[in-house]
């Protein structure tokens, strides 16, 4: 018997209306978990470098975590993984809601798809029935419209689905794939949901998921909801208020917006608004809020309520969550309510709330600028509110100006040429990203931002402090219980990190304090995006409930695998690697890594060397952030060095062949 | 007046505030995961004793238990409008019967009954709803003794409503004839 998984995969071939139930092997499962982890594996087997994004030989794999369906609080979420339209390597985002632990109870860890189906269909999966179905009358609809329409007309109100809109129908290249109250957004996976003509995959299921050690597994949770308990009742002291408790930054919740408004930035990543915030708007601004939010809501099978249900006067009811609160008001220079209303429209479109905000404040600066002209924008509003409107019907459509700019910030620049690029200034391998511009270089955050191949800065960091407390007396006390360090020496780095002087960025933490800092960050949200555990109880937040501690215990009582912390480390670390191993096949190299040119004001180029230099060493990564052989074959990988080395990617000598890569270039 | 004492009860009931449901479900899972056989051994939020009728655009989150099973649908099955959606008043009913699958195990078809986790401290719904949608409230009540059925019966009853007491017998006694050949 498979534990905590179904150990079943559907295998859906678009092109012919095939669908298998394919067994799958328990040794994947304890070399890479599963969600994240076995995802990459098979994008590594069964999508070569050669294949483009929009080909039918891409795979989107809809893939529920290891332990999705087991009581784990907060284990929901979907991994979904493609070769991304934006940035042409592995996306992998993923959604939280309830559609992964339905997929597990209909008997399925994974619905891989291939291939383009001719006409528009949406899947139906429940139990062991599973149809495409035609979706001709679902084509144009909104992702959330789709949704109940497919509840309704397949009489099951329990189903879970997620679906797309016309933005993936469309295939905008950052259109997102929406589910109820979450959504997976980066990388453009709703274009290629779109691309395969796939409206919808609905999912009902009422089957078993089975555990290997019960009552272990229970008692595990039980102190999980105990710790849950304890941290809301001891909110962490001295960082601001959403970053003081669990669960994803609590933005249905506060009212108090002055930090995001006078530290982020406004229009396309610009200006900051330093005394922005003030008692009239906070006033406008809590009307707005408590106006159109109706409740609080939550995943499955989760206590934090990090979304709400938005009801703006005369708008369809929509479900929303964290920050795409602000980013249409502060890309536009607007205010909360017009940020609530076109969030509504642009939820139904289905598009992800980071890239779509910038992408039409990049096109207004190209007009301001003179790069495009008015005859790009025929009918343009005077407002700025009513231009926003009427960029996200082009882009969405795809008409005139709107079909360059459907694919993001950097390649319309590529494409409008004349200086463009220049306003494409917010990417990471291709990517928008936060509106945030700082002074001082973070040698964590510049790490973190240049390796990172979520290529999304939440998706990264976590667990450790972002700044130090001003005095040692409370980093010290901040210590105390701190149990999810791996290590002891953590405490010390943070203990002895100082605002100013010697022990202060850039140069402190040191290099090998940041590698590792940055290291075990980015492991606990590998594993979480395995397990399929919301990053909002675990590695995103201080001090939160999951840990590399207790993790290794949630495995083994769970799936029935013996799992220990060096093994778990050892196999976060292996498909950690993969993902690499899929990119690098790609073309992804050194040069590819860094964050936005002014992220920071103040840069230390060598310094930001040696990090990358140190990181890929400790990675067991070459020069050019190849991984080696010597280094593959040690994590059981010795199929990809064979693979990189047949390519030309690495020599016999296991270095990288920097030459023939530059000349390619 | 010592008769009466002995007829009063503590009555457990949980008290829901569909106010304070987030929707997410937790109650089902915990649910589904102590009545399985053996405890926790597996989980199935179908088979739980609790569900939540969730209608997420229209804020409609209302937490209902398995109450008896009973054996014939109601006669005449009224419609409720509120908020502008009309519901079957099935929609909210506590009992599993034959006219819906609500509130049975989804491979049997047996009847599922809350029993409010007999052997724990508090039901686990309750434990496990962090948000206080439910909680449990004891109170003192005066009723009438009833028998209460052991789940063998219960079960049994409800097949007998589908197939007939008669099949039923009729199937014993060729199970156990069968039996007694083997």
């Amino acid at each position: 018997m498979r534990y905590a998984e179904t150990g079943f995969n559907l295998e859906v071939d678009l092109t012919r209306g095939n669908i298998e139930k394919k067994a799958t092997d328990p040794r994947e499962t304890e070399l890479y978990l599963g969600g994240l982890g076995t995802n990459a594996k098979i994008l590594w087997d069964r999508v070569g470098p050669e294949v483009t994004p929009f080909s039918p030989e891409n795979l989107l794999i809809f893939s529920a975590g290891l332990l999705c369906g087991t009581p784990a609080t907060g284990c929901n979420r979907t991994i979904v993984s493609t070769i991304s339209p934006q940035t042409e390597l592995m996306a992998f985002s993923m959604m939280g809601g309830f559609w992964a632990p339905e997929l597990k109870y209909a008997g399925y860890d994974k619905v891989v798809l291939r291939g383009k189906s001719e006409k528009l269909v949406y899947l139906w999966i429940h139990n062991d029935t599973v149809e495409i179905r035609d979706a001709s009358h679902l084509a144009g609809k909104g992702a959330v419209e789709t949704a109940e329409q497919i509840r309704q007309e397949l009489d099951q109100p329990k189903a879970q689905v997620a679906a797309i809109g016309l933005a993936g129908e469309n295939r905008v290249y950052y259109a997102s794939v929406e589910q109820g109250r979450s959504s997976a957004s980066r990388g453009g996976i709703g274009a290629v949901m779109g691309d395969k003509r796939v409206k919808a995959i609905a999912v009902r299921g009422t089957k078993d998921i089975n555990l290997a050690k019960p009552e272990e597994f229970l008692s595990l949770c039980n102190e999980v909801l105990a710790y849950i308990k304890h941290r809301e009742d001891n909110p962490i002291k001295g960082v601001m208020p959403i970053l003081a408790g669990l669960g994803s930054p609590q933005e249905m919740k506060v009212h108090d917006e002055k930090w995001h408004t006078e530290n982020f930035m406004w229009g396309n990543s610009r200006t900051r608004r330093k005394g922005f915030w003030n008692d009239d708007i906070e006033k406008q601004w809590t009307d707005t809020l408590e106006g159109a939010r109706t409740r609080l809501i939550s995943c499955f099978n989760c206590p934090m309520k990090c979304g709400a249900t938005i009801s703006m006067p005369g708008l369809p009811t929509y479900m929303m969550k964290c920050f795409t609160k602000l980013t249409y008001t502060m890309a536009a220079y607007s205010d909360l309510d017009f940020g609530l209303r076109i969030a509504q429209k642009a939820t139904e479109y289905g598009l992800d709330g980071f890239s779509t905000p910038q992408v039409m404040a990049f096109a207004l600066e190209l007009l301001e600028a003179g790069i495009l002209s008015k005859d790009d924008f025929p009918g343009l509003p005077e407002s700025n509110e009513d231009r926003f409107y009427y960029l996200l019907d082009m882009i969405v459509k795809r008409e005139g100006i709107g079909d360059v700019l459907a694919k993001g910030t950097y390649w319309a620049a590529q494409e409008i040429g004349n200086g463009a690029e220049e306003y494409a200034h917010n990417t990471i391998k291709k990517h928008e990203q936060l509106p945030l511009k700082l002074s001082m270089l973070n040698p964590i955050y510049f790490l973190m931002y240049s390796i990172g191949e979520k290529i999304n800065i939440t998706q990264i960091e976590g667990q450790f402090p972002q700044a130090p407390f001003p005095k040692r007396e409370h980093r010290e006390k901040f210590c105390e219980d701190w149990i999810q360090v791996p290590h002891e020496k953590f405490k010390q780095y943070f203990i002895d990190w100082e605002l100013r002087g010697e022990n202060s960025i850039p140069y402190y933490p040191t290099v090998d304090m940041t590698c590792d800092i940055v290291e075990w960050q980015e492991m606990m949200h590998y594993i979480d995006d395995a397990l399929g555990q919301c990053a909002g109880l675990s590695s995103f937040p201080l001090k939160p409930p999951y840990h590399i501690h207790n993790y290794p215990k949630f495995i083994s009582a769970g799936a029935g695998i013996e799992m220990d912390e060096e093994k778990l480390t050892r196999a976060a670390k292996r498909y950690r690697t993969l993902v690499r191993a899929v990119n690098i096949r790609r073309g992804m190299r050194r040069k590819d890594e860094k964050p936005p040119e002014d992220h920071w004001k103040k840069r230390f180029p060598e310094l930001e060397e040696k990090l990358l230099d140190a990181y890929y060493k400790l990675k067991g990564w070459n020069e050019e952030g190849i991984p080696t052989k010597e280094a593959l074959e040690k994590m059981d990988l010795g199929y990809v060095a064979d693979d990189f080395i047949q390519r030309g990617i690495l020599t016999d000598e296991e270095t990288a062949d920097k030459q023939k890569e530059t000349q390619t270039q | 007046m010592a008769s009466k004492e002995k007829e009063k009860k503590i009555i457990k009931t949980i008290k829901i505030d569909v106010d304070k449901c987030n929707g997410c479900r937790a109650c089902e899972v915990i649910c589904s995961s102590f009545h399985a056989s053996p405890k926790y051994s597996s989980n199935n939020p179908a088979r739980s004793r609790i569900r939540i009728i969730r209608e997420p655009l229209r804020d409609i989150y209302v937490p209902v238990y398995a109450g008896e099973y009973t054996m014939a649908e109601c006669a005449g099955r009224d419609k409720y409008t509120i908020d502008g959606k009309e519901y079957d008043e099935c929609s909210f009913c506590r009992a599993s019967c034959p006219s819906r699958e609500e509130f049975k195990e989804p491979d049997s078809g047996l009847p599922l009954k809350c029993d409010m986790c007999e052997g724990e401290d508090e039901p686990l719904c309750v434990k496990w709803c962090l948000v206080d949608a439910l909680t449990l409230e004891e109170r003192e009540e005066e009723v009438e003794e009833q028998e209460e059925m052991e789940d063998l019966e219960i079960g049994l009853e409800s097949l007998a409503d589908k197939y007939g007491m008669q099949t039923i017998m009729d199937t014993l006694a060729r199970m156990s004839t069968d039996d007694k050949s083997k």
